[in-house]
C-alpha cells in the first residue's frame, strides 16, 4: 500500500521533471539505462557501428570490391597523418592499394551480417527446441537435451570449424565461394543454439509451475498457445540477454574463422580476413593493415558486450 | 537507563521516484528482558527499523536523522568498523527463513564455534563445550551427536533453534528477530516463540520482535508499537494496545484479524483502505446483471454441485536412470461433497494434500483412483479432461500468490477478458471490453486498470483482478487455494468480504482451502480436515470449532495463537462509528 | 554415491558414443575413403578389393562397431594427406598442446580467481572498476588479435621474446617439453598468455558474479549480523559457496582452452594438435578430423567426471543425496 501511495505522489510531481527523468519514470529499464554510463556508451557505439556498416556504400570513400576503384601503385601507404601518408587514404592502404577505411566499413558489414544472421538462426532454433522440450517433456525432451550435451562437449569454435570442413569436403569447389557465407551462418548458428535451448527450457520449466500457467491450463488452452502467448513473453528477458552476449560471441567466431582462412572468401573480406592479411606485414613495419581492422572489431564487440552486461544486470530480479 | 532507546529515527531510500521516507520519526524504548513487538503491514518500514539498528541498511538506504542509543551509546554516527564490532557482540539477529539463514557447506559446530571464537577469548576446546551447551539450551535433542551435522540434516523448526543458538553465541544484550516464525507451521511456531520468551527472561536479553502477525504479538510480547507507512501509529503495553486500541488505524487492523472463537458476517471496514464505492456502482450493477443472466444461474440447479468419492493421487519423486523413483501418495481415498451455494473449508498443515485435491478437481493433476460427479454428471478424474468440457468454464480457481497468478506481460484487460474470448462468452470486442470493466468494477477496481500491467498493482489489488478473471468465466464453483495467505491482514479482510459478497449475490459454491483455522471459520458452512493425505474429520463448521472430534483437529485448534487479548471487532466497529 | 557416479558415467558414455558416431559419420560418409587413399589411375577392381579389405562394404552398424573398437584400442588409421599413422602424428603433437593449455589455465586461475574475489568484495573501489573495464576488453578482443598484439609489442617492437615455434625443448621419452629450459619458457610465454586472457576474463567475471550472488543470501547476511571477521565472511562463507559453480565452469572451459588452442597455435605457429586439426580442415583430411573429434569428446567427458567428483567433495548436500 505504501508503495502505491508513493507512486501516486510521484505522478503528481511528474510535470516538473525533465524529459529524460520522465522516461525514467515510465520504465524501470529506461531508468536504469539512463543511470548507467557504460550502457549508454555501448548503445551509442552500437548505433554508430551499425549505422556505419549498414550505410557503408554511402559512407565509405571507395568501393573495395570494385577492381577498377583501386590501383596497385597506391599499395601499402601509411595513414594520412604518418610520414608518406596521403589525405585520400585516411587509414592508409593495404597490399592491393585499397583504402583501409573503406575496406573496414565493408568488412564490418559482412561481420555484422553473418553475426546477426547466425545468432537469429541459433535463437529461433534454440528457443523453439527448448520450449518444445519443456512442454512436451518425455522422449522429445530427452533427445533434445542429450543432443545439447553432445554439443556442449564440442566447443563452439570446433563445431564451426568442423561444419566448415565438412562443407569443403561435400560441396563442389565451384559453388564453394558462393555458398561460404550461408555455410558460415549455419556453422556459427549450430554451434550456439544450445545456449538458447537450455535457457528457454529451464526458464519455461520455472514459468510452467507458476499459477498463471495453471490458470490457462485449467481453462483448457492448448499447450502450444500457452507456450507462445503466456510463457514466451515471460522468458523474453533472459533470452534477450543471451542474444546480446552471444551476438558478441558470434561476431568473434566469424572473425576467428575468417582469420584462420576457413571463413568468408577473400574477395568479400570481413574484418577477420583483413586482419589475417595484415599480419603478414607486421614484421615489415606496415602495422596499420592489421591494427585498424582489429580496433574496429574490438570496439564493435565491446559495444555489444556493454549492452549485454547492462541488460543482464538490469533484467536480473535478484539484483534488486 | 533503557537498553535500547530510539528517538525520532528517520530512514530514507533512493528510488526511481526520488527519495522516499521508509521510516519517519520512529521512537522506542526497550528494557532488558523485555520483548517488544513491532507490528505493521508490508511496506510499513518495520524491517527497515531492524536493519537500521544493526547498521545494515540495504543499498540506497540512509539514516536521515534521530538517534539510536544502545546502553546509552549513540549508534547513528558510528563508523562502519565500529558498527561491525558491535554486531554479534552486543546486538544479534534472527532471520525469517531458517532454510536459507545457515551456511549449507559448514557443519553446525563449525558455524557455532567460529562465532564464539570471534567474540570471546575462549580456547577452541572451550568454545566447543559452549556450543554444545547452547544447542542443549535451545532444545536440540541429542545435541552431542547432532552438532557435527550439516544444516540440511535438520527440520525447519530445529534449524530455527540452531539460528537462535547462533544469535546467542556472543551473549548479546539485544536480539532483533525479523518474522522469526513466519516460515514455520503453527505447532512449531508455538514452541519457538516459547523458547524466545524463556531465553529473554532467563538471560535478560532485550528482544525486538518484528512481525505482521497479531497472534504472535499477542502470544509473547510485553510492549508493542504499531507502524504504518514508516510512522508510529500507537505504542504501549501489549494488553492495552490490543485490548483497547486508541488510534483508528490500530483499531481497524485489530478488527481485521479473523478470530478462531467466533464468526463475523462481515469484517468491519474502518480504514479508508477499502474499495471505492458509489461512483462506479452502475458499472458493477451491469456486471452483476450479466452474471445473473447466465444460463442455469440462481436456483435452477439444485443438490450437490460436486460429489467426489475415493480420490487417490500419487506422484513420482526423484529417480533417474539408475535409481528407483519413490511414489508419494499425496491423497488417499478422500471423499467430499459440496452443495450449491455452500462453502466447504478444507484445512490442514502444509503437505497434507489439500492443494493436491484442488488440482485434481480442476484436472491439472491426474488422479490414480476416484470418481467425480459434477451436477450429477461424471467428470474425468483419472484421465485427461477434454479441452472443451463445460466444467472448465464453470469451475474456476483463485490461487494463493497473486504475484504468480497473473501473467506479468499481459495488460489487466487482456487477462480478465481471456476467459470471455476463449469460452466465447461475448459477441465482439466491444462487448468483451464492456464486460471486462464491469467485472473489474464488481471487485472494486477502476475501469482504467484495463490498460495497466499487473506489476502496477499491490497484492490485494492483484487478487481482486484474479477474482474478476474467475468471475468473467461465469463460474458455478470457485476453488480458492489459500487466497489470502500472501496478503496483509487488512487486505485479507477486504478480500474475504468480497468473496462473501460475491457468493451471496451469485449463489456460488466455494471450496475454501487454507491452513489458517480462524480464516476458515469466517468463510465456511462446513469444514473438512486433512492430515497426511487422509481426511480425518468433516462436519458443520460451528460444531467443529466448538468441539472437534478428532485428536488431530483438537491439536490444530490448540496450537492456533490465542487472540482473546484482542478487542472484540464489533465493539471496535461500534466505537468508531460513534 | 556409487549410483550417482554410475549415472554420470552412463551419461558420459552416451556423450562419448554420440561423438564417436558423429566422427564415424564424418569418416564414412564425407567423401569416398577409397578414392582418397588411392591414385586416380588405380583400376576399379583394385579399388573394389581395397574396399572389401577395409570392410567398407559391410553394413554401417558393423562398420561403426569396428570403428569404436579401433578408437578404443588407439588404432586411429592413416592420414589421407601425409599417409602417416594418425596415432603417431597426434602423439608427437599432444605434449605441445597440453603444455600450452595447462600453463594458460594456470595463468587464468592464478590471476582470475583472486581478482574476481577482489572485485566482488570491493565493488566500489576504483581498482575494481579498472579491472572490470579490462575484462571487458578481454572478452571483446578475439584471441588472435591479442596474439598479434603481443607479437607486435614483445616480438617486433621490443624484440624480447620469440614470436613462433616452441624453441628449445627437452625430450622425456616421447614427451617433448618446453618446461625445462629458459628458451622453452621464453617461447611458451606469449602463446600461453594469449590463450589464457580469454579464460582469465571468463573466470574473473564468473567468480565475481557468483560471489556477489552468494553475498546476497540470508546466511551471508546472518554471518555479517553475527559480527564475524570480514576475512571469515569473505573466504570461509562466501568464497567456499562460490566454489561449486566455479569448478563446473572451469571444467567446461578446459574444452574451450583446447579449442582455442587451434587459434593460438595458428598465430604462433605452435606445432600442436590444433595446427594439425586446422591443416586437416584445409586439406579435407577426414580421418584426422574424426580422430581429433573423438579425442576432444573424450577429454571433455574426463574433465566432467573430475568435476562431478569435486562436487561431492565440496557440497555435503550432494554427498547426502548421493548416499541416500
Amino acid at each position: 500500500m505504501a508503495i502505491e501511495d508513493s507512486a501516486d505522489q510521484g505522478a503528481a510531481k511528474r510535470e516538473t521533471l525533465s524529459l529524460w527523468r520522465r522516461i525514467g519514470r515510465r520504465s524501470e529499464l529506461a531508468y536504469l539505462f539512463l543511470r548507467s554510463p557504460p550502457a549508454m556508451i555501448g548503445a551509442l557505439l552500437t548505433v554508430l557501428s551499425l549505422g556505419a556498416t549498414l550505410f557503408a556504400p554511402w559512407v565509405a570513400p571507395t568501393d573495395p570490391f570494385d577492381l577498377a576503384a583501386y590501383d596497385l601503385l597506391d599499395s601499402l601507404l601509411p595513414p594520412a597523418w604518418a610520414a608518406g601518408g596521403e589525405a585520400r587514404f585516411l587509414l592508409g592502404t593495404d597490399d592491393q592499394g585499397r583504402d583501409m577505411l573503406s575496406a573496414i566499413l565493408y568488412g564490418a558489414r559482412i561481420s555484422v551480417l553473418i553475426g546477426g544472421a547466425s545468432i537469429a538462426f541459433a535463437a529461433i532454433l534454440g528457443v523453439t527446441l527448448g520450449l518444445a522440450a519443456a512442454y512436451l517433456g518425455g522422449w522429445f525432451d530427452h533427445v533434445v537435451m542429450r543432443i545439447a550435451d553432445v554439443q556442449l562437449a564440442l566447443p563452439a569454435i570446433l563445431t564451426a570449424l568442423l561444419i566448415d570442413g565438412v562443407a569443403r569436403g561435400v560441396l563442389p569447389s565451384e559453388s564453394h565461394d558462393r555458398l561460404m557465407i550461408p555455410v558460415l551462418i549455419l556453422a556459427i548458428g549450430l554451434s550456439l543454439w544450445v545456449d538458447f535451448a537450455r535457457l528457454a527450457r529451464a526458464s519455461a520449466l520455472v514459468e510452467r509451475d507458476k499459477d498463471y500457467v495453471q490458470a490457462a491450463e485449467i481453462m483448457g488452452l492448448p499447450a502450444w498457445r500457452i507456450m507462445l502467448s503466456h510463457i514466451l513473453p515471460n522468458i523474453a528477458g533472459p533470452i534477450l540477454v543471451v542474444l546480446t552476449i552471444d551476438l558478441a560471441v558470434a561476431i568473434l567466431l566469424e572473425a576467428t574463422l575468417s582469420f584462420l582462412g576457413v571463413g568468408v572468401p577473400a574477395d568479400q573480406a570481413s574484418l577477420g580476413t583483413l586482419i589475417r592479411i595484415g599480419t603478414a606485414y607486421i614484421f615489415s613495419g606496415e602495422w596499420w593493415i592489421a591494427l585498424f581492422p582489429s580496433l574496429a572489431l574490438v570496439l564493435m564487440v565491446i559495444a555489444v558486450n556493454l549492452l549485454g552486461d547492462f541488460l543482464r544486470d538490469a533484467l536480473n530480479p535478484k539484483l534488486r | 537507563m533503557a537498553l535500547l532507546d530510539i528517538q525520532d529515527l528517520s530512514v530514507s531510500f533512493e528510488t526511481r521516484f526520488g527519495k522516499q521516507m521508509a521510516v519517519d520519526g520512529y521512537g522506542l524504548s526497550l528494557e532488558r528482558g523485555e520483548i517488544h513487538g513491532l507490528v505493521g503491514e508490508s511496506g510499513a518500514g518495520k524491517s527497515t527499523v531492524g536493519a537500521a539498528i544493526l547498521g545494515l541498511l540495504p543499498g540506497g538506504g540512509q539514516i536521515e536523522g534521530g538517534s539510536i542509543r544502545l546502553d546509552g551509546r549513540e549508534l547513528v554516527d558510528l563508523s562502519q568498523r565500529d558498527w561491525h564490532r558491535l554486531r554479534g557482540a552486543k546486538i544479534s539477529m534472527i532471520f525469517q527463513d531458517p532454510q536459507t539463514s545457515l551456511n549449507p557447506l559448514l557443519t553446525i559446530e563449525e558455524q557455532l564455534v567460529e562465532t564464539i571464537l570471534t567474540h570471546t577469548k575462549l580456547s577452541e576446546a572451550k568454545a566447543k563445550t559452549r556450543a554444545l551447551s547452547l544447542l542443549e539450551e535451545v532444545g536440540i535433542r541429542d545435541a552431542a551427536a547432532r552438532i557435527a551435522d550439516y544444516p540440511h540434516q535438520f527440520s525447519g523448526g530445529m534449524r530455527q533453534r540452531v539460528v537462535i543458538a547462533l544469535a546467542l553465541c556472543s551473549e548479546p544484550d539485544l536480539i532483533i528477530a525479523d518474522e522469526p516464525t513466519t516460515a514455520l507451521d503453527v505447532a512449531v511456531q508455538k514452541q519457538v516463540l516459547a523458547l524466545i520468551r524463556r531465553l529473554a527472561t532467563k538471560r535478560g536479553v532485550g528482544v525486538l520482535l518484528i512481525t505482521h502477525d497479531m497472534g504472535v504479538i499477542a502470544e509473547i510480547t510485553d510492549t508493542v508499537s504499531v507502524l504504518r507507512d514508516g510512522r508510529l501509529v500507537e505504542a504501549g503495553e501489549t494488553n492495552r494496545v490490543l485490548g483497547a486500541p486508541s488510534a483508528p488505524y490500530s483499531r481497524s487492523l485489530i478488527a481485521s484479524v479473523p478470530r478462531v472463537e467466533k464468526k463475523v458476517a462481515r469484517f468491519p471496514q474502518l480504514s479508508d483502505a477499502g474499495p471505492r464505492r458509489g461512483a462506479r456502482s452502475d458499472l458493477a450493477q451491469r456486471g452483476a446483471e450479466w452474471l445473473l443472466s447466465r444460463p442455469g444461474a440462481g436456483s435452477k440447479r439444485e443438490g450437490d454441485i460436486l460429489d467426489l468419492q475415493g480420490l487417490s493421487v500419487s506422484f513420482r519423486s526423484g529417480g533417474g536412470l539408475f535409481r528407483q523413483s519413490r511414489v508419494v501418495r499425496a491423497v488417499k481415498d478422500v471423499g467430499l461433497r459440496l452443495a450449491v451455494g455452500e462453502t466447504l473449508g478444507l484445512v490442514g498443515e502444509s503437505g497434507s494434500g489439500k492443494s493436491t485435491i484442488a488440482k485434481a478437481l480442476v484436472g491439472v493433476h491426474k488422479a490414480q483412483a476416484g470418481a467425480l460427479r459434477y451436477f450429477g454428471r461424471p467428470l474425468a478424474l483419472t484421465e485427461k479432461r477434454p479441452a472443451r468440457d463445460p466444467s472448465r468454464r464453470e469451475i474456476q480457481m483463485i490461487f494463493q500468490d497473486p504475484y504468480s497468478s497473473l501473467n506479468n506481460r499481459w495488460k489487466v484487460g487482456a487477462i480478465v477478458s481471456e476467459p470471455l474470448r476463449f469460452h466465447g462468452l461475448c459477441k465482439n470486442r466491444r462487448e468483451a471490453a464492456a464486460i471486462t470493466t464491469s467485472m473489474l468494477a464488481l471487485v472494486g477496481m477502476d475501469p482504467d486498470a484495463v490498460g495497466k500491467y499487473p506489476h502496477q498493482f499491490s497484492g490485494g489489488q492483484r487478487q481482486r483482478i484474479a477474482i474478476a478473471r474467475a468471475l468473467a468465466a461465469r463460474p458455478a464453483l470457485m476453488i480458492c487455494d489459500e487466497p489470502t495467505s500472501a496478503l496483509d491482514v487488512s487486505v485479507q479482510a477486504q478480500i474475504l468480504n468480497l468473496l462473501k459478497d460475491i457468493q451471496d449475490r451469485f449463489g456460488l459454491a466455494i471450496l475454501f482451502i487454507s491452513h489458517d483455522l480462524p480464516v476458515v471459520r469466517q468463510m465456511s458452512d462446513r469444514v473438512a480436515v486433512m492430515q497426511n493425505g487422509v481426511l480425518v474429520e468433516e462436519g458443520a463448521a460451528d460444531a467443529f470449532y466448538k468441539s472437534p472430534r478428532h485428536d488431530y483437529s483438537r491439536m490444530l485448534l490448540a496450537q492456533t495463537p490465542s487472540l482473546d487479548k484482542l478487542a472484540d471487532p464489533q465493539i471496535l466497529a461500534a466505537q468508531t462509528v460513534a | 554415491m556409487i549410483s550417482l557416479l554410475a549415472g554420470r558415467l552412463a551419461q558420459s558414455i552416451f556423450v562419448m558414443l554420440a561423438v564417436a558416431a558423429l566422427a564415424f559419420a564424418l569418416f564414412r560418409f564425407v567423401g569416398d575413403p577409397v578414392a582418397q587413399m588411392v591414385g586416380q589411375e588405380t583400376a576399379i577392381e583394385d579399388q573394389e578389393r581395397l574396399r572389401e579389405q577395409l570392410g567398407l562394404n559391410d553394413p554401417a552398424p558393423v562398420q561403426f562397431l569396428r570403428f569404436l573398437g579401433d578408437m578404443a584400442t588407439a588404432d586411429f588409421g592413416y592420414s589421407y594427406r601425409t599417409r602417416q599413422p594418425i596415432g603417431e602424428m597426434i602423439l608427437s603433437r599432444l605434449p605441445a598442446t597440453l603444455e600450452l593449455a595447462f600453463v594458460s589455465l594456470i595463468i587464468s586461475l592464478l590471476i582470475g580467481v583472486p581478482a574476481g574475489i577482489y572485485t566482488a568484495i570491493h565493488p566500489r573501489r576504483a581498482a575494481s572498476s579498472a579491472i572490470l573495464l579490462t575484462t571487458l576488453a578481454g572478452i571483446s578482443a578475439p584471441t588472435f588479435v591479442i596474439g598479434i598484439g603481443l607479437i607486435t609489442l614483445f616480438g617486433v617492437q621490443l624484440g624480447w621474446l620469440p614470436t613462433f615455434g616452441r624453441g628449445e625443448t627437452v625430450t622425456l621419452g616421447w614427451w617433448k617439453s618446453n618446461l625445462f629450459t629458459l628458451d622453452g619458457w621464453r617461447s611458451l610465454i606469449l602463446p600461453a598468455l594469449t590463450l589464457g586472457v580469454y579464460q582469465l576474463t571468463l573466470t574473473l567475471r564468473l567468480v565475481r558474479s557468483e560471489m556477489l550472488e552468494v553475498m546476497r543470501t540470508d546466511y551471508l547476511k546472518f554471518a555479517v549480523a553475527r559480527g564475524l571477521d570480514w576475512r571469515a565472511i569473505h573466504y570461509r562463507h562466501a568464497f567456499k559457496n562460490t566454489l561449486a559453480p566455479v569448478v563446473t565452469i572451469v571444467g567446461l572451459q578446459f574444452g574451450g582452452v583446447i579449442a582455442f588452442a587451434v587459434v593460438t597455435e595458428s598465430v604462433f605457429q605452435w606445432p600442436g594438435m590444433g595446427l594439425l586439426f586446422l591443416d586437416s580442415i584445409r586439406y579435407v583430411d577426414i580421418p584426422v578430423m574424426s580422430v581429433y573429434l573423438v579425442l576432444i569428446g573424450f577429454l571433455f567427458v574426463l574433465v566432467n567426471l573430475v568435476v562431478d567428483i569435486l562436487y561431492l567433495v565440496i557440497d555435503p548436500r550432494i554427498r547426502a543425496r548421493a548416499e541416500g
